[in-house]
């Protein structure tokens, strides 16, 4: 049980990071935070309930994770590139 | 009409039997035309050499095979005087069953006889009449074609083959009236004929479509039994369905014979070739009404109410064109307003049932050979006049144009019936007949009789008579034989018709056909009736040389003129009327129609797409291309989502 507390802590800092912090690396950190706050969750889930469903489900996050990471960076190193700025607010162009 | 339920029991069946020997050969009759207008109009200009001589040779083929027909009919006994000629089969589908049949009687052999007789020598004028005309070879083209056409019409078996050779006429007055293209009110002219008619039309395929529904066939000889076998054993609603029957063929009738109320095609039809008025919108396109009520006599004799409206619409139709012919200056209009009335007269007889029938198709021919003899006239004046129509520019024509003048005569003597010509016997034989049934019709017809004797003694004398009043450089000449030839020949025709009447010879012939009827007593003696006519007549012709001859006449129309003689300028008001009752009201029903398809159909339709292009637009500005605000949405989309999870649950 305190495990899933402190699960959610750590989701609840990650998104208050995603949502105020304006610096991309940060904000991508925030987004891992959140990340394994869900890992903790299903393990300790996995724990509680004594089978291996949760665990398996942790392996998945991770391997998704750790792709994210890939592409995530790779976007924020050519938009740093273009633009000098790695502030997720710049980056609006995108829009109606 | 009370005569008709007494002479029930005389009307015959038609009861053909098998065409062998020459009879065989009735498809080739139809056939010829129909192969020349092939060539014509598909051989484009390669035939333009000698394509009007192909396309006179074909109905002249035809006219040669109805002879030997007409001759054969005769050396047999009345019994074997119907013969059916079994083509193929045409459309099976369901219970119906049409055959391409043809039925060879009395009645189709004198048709025949009229329609490429009457229809070889007008090919013969045409060659003349046309030959300066850079699409002569289309205009046999299309000739071939009606001719082809009519004979369909006339030798059909069943409703669905005549009503095949009725549209085919359609088609090609509708291409003939127009063949000017180049002039906006022959084709205006063409497209009303052919709209006028389509109304007829309907009236024509709804009375087919209800004799199947009656009869489940559509062939004369199965409809002349059933009709027969239903009224003997009296058939509950048999009557009113055949008087339905009756009133919508009458319908169809009055479209193509251009009987009131849909008469006002005709006048303007005269914007054709002047050898089409003559054979199409005169001797035998237009008399197609005629025929279809004398062909549907076995309907007729059992629907009386229909006959009356037959009556009746004649009764108006033959004083309606009589008085349009004594006000028009346009020698084709008068001559189309006179050809109204004539078929006014046939359909008279045709209405007053078994003791009229025969007159009405004897009035028929002779009204085909002295009504087209004067239009071949009237067109050979014209070719001397520079192609001026209005005989107010004419005027002492009768030494210049002595062939022409002469054969015109002789027309002119049979239409207002001068004893002993053709017109004289038809005509009287008519009006005897409608005195007998009806002294009311009697005295219309009567009176008739009497404003075509003023109306023609007219057209007489402003044409050949009275002073010159040409047009500056106008030298009349005499037309060239190829022309003047058929005039000589329908002259003569016009002059013996009558003599098919001796010895009551056309009457016995017909009997087979239309039936046969004790002869009743007129209200006066024949001979009384005969004097009043002429007398009638003479009137007539009295008025037109005190009021023509003896006046000079002016070379433009009068403008202060009587109200009569306005309305009979504007054709009776028939164009104003059916722009009143028809033109109009569709005007205003699909003004209407767009209307409302543009504020109703039309406003909802764009006023739904419009507000979703609204909501849309106001959506849009949720993209703001800030990440974190995409994200604050997932995340406040994921606890609303957890919190509804929550609230279910519990």
């Amino acid at each position: 049980m305190p495990y899933v507390i402190l699960s959610a802590i750590l989701f609840t800092i990650g998104a208050i990071g995603v949502l105020t912090r304006r610096n991309a690396i940060v904000v991508f950190m925030c987004v891992e935070l959140m990340l394994n706050a869900c890992n903790l969750a299903f393990v300790a889930f996995a724990h509680q309930h004594g089978n291996l469903d949760g665990q398996i489900a942790a392996f998945f996050v991770m391997v998704v994770a750790a792709a994210e990471v890939v592409i995530g960076l790779a976007i924020i190193m050519t938009i740093f590139r273009t633009r000098r700025s790695a502030s997720v607010d710049d980056a609006s162009l995108l829009k109606f | 009409m009370a005569a008709a339920a007494e002479a029930e029991h005389h009307v015959p069946v038609v009861a053909p039997v098998e065409a062998d020997g020459v009879f065989s050969l009735l498809w080739l009759i139809i056939a010829l035309p129909l192969l020349g207008a092939a060539v014509l109009l598909l051989g484009g200009r390669f035939t333009d050499k000698w394509g009007h001589l192909l396309g006179t040779a074909m109905p002249v083929g035809s006219f040669v095979l109805s002879l030997v027909s007409f001759f054969t009919l005769l050396g047999r006994d009345d019994e074997e005087r119907q013969v059916a000629q079994h083509l193929y089969d045409w459309i099976q589908v369901g219970g119906l069953d049409v055959g391409m049949d043809l039925l060879y009687d009395p009645l189709s052999a004198l048709f025949l006889l009229l329609i490429t007789g009457v229809g070889s020598l007008i090919h013969v004028y045409s060659i003349g009449y046309m030959a300066h005309d850079p699409r002569r070879r289309r205009f046999f083209g299309y000739l071939n074609l009606f001719v082809a056409a009519m004979l369909m019409l006339i030798l059909a078996e069943n409703y669905v083959g005549l009503f095949l050779g009725w549209e085919g006429v359609g088609l090609a007055s509708y291409l003939l009236i127009g063949f000017w293209q180049h002039k906006p009110s022959a084709a205006a002219a063409a497209k009303k004929a052919f709209v006028i008619n389509r109304v007829g039309d309907m009236g024509m395929a709804l009375a087919i479509f209800l004799l199947f529904v009656t009869f489940g066939s559509t062939s004369f000889t199965e409809i002349s039994v059933g009709v027969q076998a239903g009224t003997t054993v009296g058939v509950s609603g048999l009557d009113t369905t055949l008087n339905w029957i009756g009133v919508l063929l009458l319908i169809g009738a009055c479209g193509k014979s251009a009987q009131v109320p849909l008469q006002a095609w005709l006048l303007d039809a005269m914007e054709g070739p002047t050898p089409v008025s003559a054979l199409i919108h005169a001797a035998t396109m237009v008399t197609a009404g005629v025929y279809l009520i004398t062909r549907s006599n076995f309907i007729f004799e059992n629907a009386p109410h229909a006959q009356t409206a037959v009556v009746a619409v004649a009764t108006v139709t033959l004083l309606w064109g009589a008085i349009l012919g004594c006000a028009k200056d346009d020698i084709k209009k008068g001559l189309a307003g006179s050809t109204m009335s004539q078929i006014g007269y046939m359909m008279l007889g045709a209405g007053l049932g078994v003791a009229g029938y025969a007159f009405a198709i004897f009035h028929l021919l002779t009204h085909g050979f002295f009504k087209a003899n004067m239009f071949l006239g009237a067109g050979s004046v014209m070719h001397a006049m520079d192609d001026d129509v209005d005989m107010r520019h004419y005027g002492g024509l009768q030494k210049l144009l002595p062939v022409t003048f002469l054969t015109f005569a002789m027309g002119y003597l049979a239409i207002i019936g001068f004893p002993g010509f053709s017109g004289f016997w038809s005509k009287d034989k008519i009006i005897e007949v409608a005195l007998t049934e009806n002294l009311f019709v009697g005295i219309c017809a009567l009176l008739g009789a009497g404003i075509t004797g003023f109306y023609m003694t007219r057209m007489m004398f402003l044409t050949f008579f009275t002073k010159p009043r040409w047009e500056k450089g106008v030298h009349p000449h005499e037309s060239p034989w190829v022309m003047t030839v058929p005039l000589i020949v329908l002259a003569a025709l016009s002059v013996l018709g009558g003599l098919m009447l001796a010895g009551n010879w056309i009457v016995d012939f017909l009997s087979p056909v239309v039936g046969h009827v004790e002869h009743e007593e007129p209200p006066l003696p024949a001979i009384v009736i005969t004097l009043i006519v002429v007398a009638v007549v003479g009137i007539g012709v009295g008025l037109a040389f005190l009021l023509v001859q003896k006046r000079d006449v002016p070379r433009e129309a009068p403008k202060d003129v009587s109200f009569v003689v306005k309305a009979a300028r504007a054709d009776l008001y028939g164009d104003a009327i059916n722009d009143a009752l028809v033109v109009r009201p569709g005007g205003h029903l699909v003004t209407a129609l767009v209307a409302t398809d543009r504020t109703v159909v039309d406003g909802a339709f764009m006023g739904g797409s419009t507000t979703l292009g609204g909501v849309g637009q106001a959506l849009r500005r949720l993209q703001t291309g800030y990440v974190r605000s995409y994200a604050l949405s997932v995340l406040g989309g994921a606890l609303l989502l957890v919190l509804i999870l929550v609230a279910v649950n519990l």
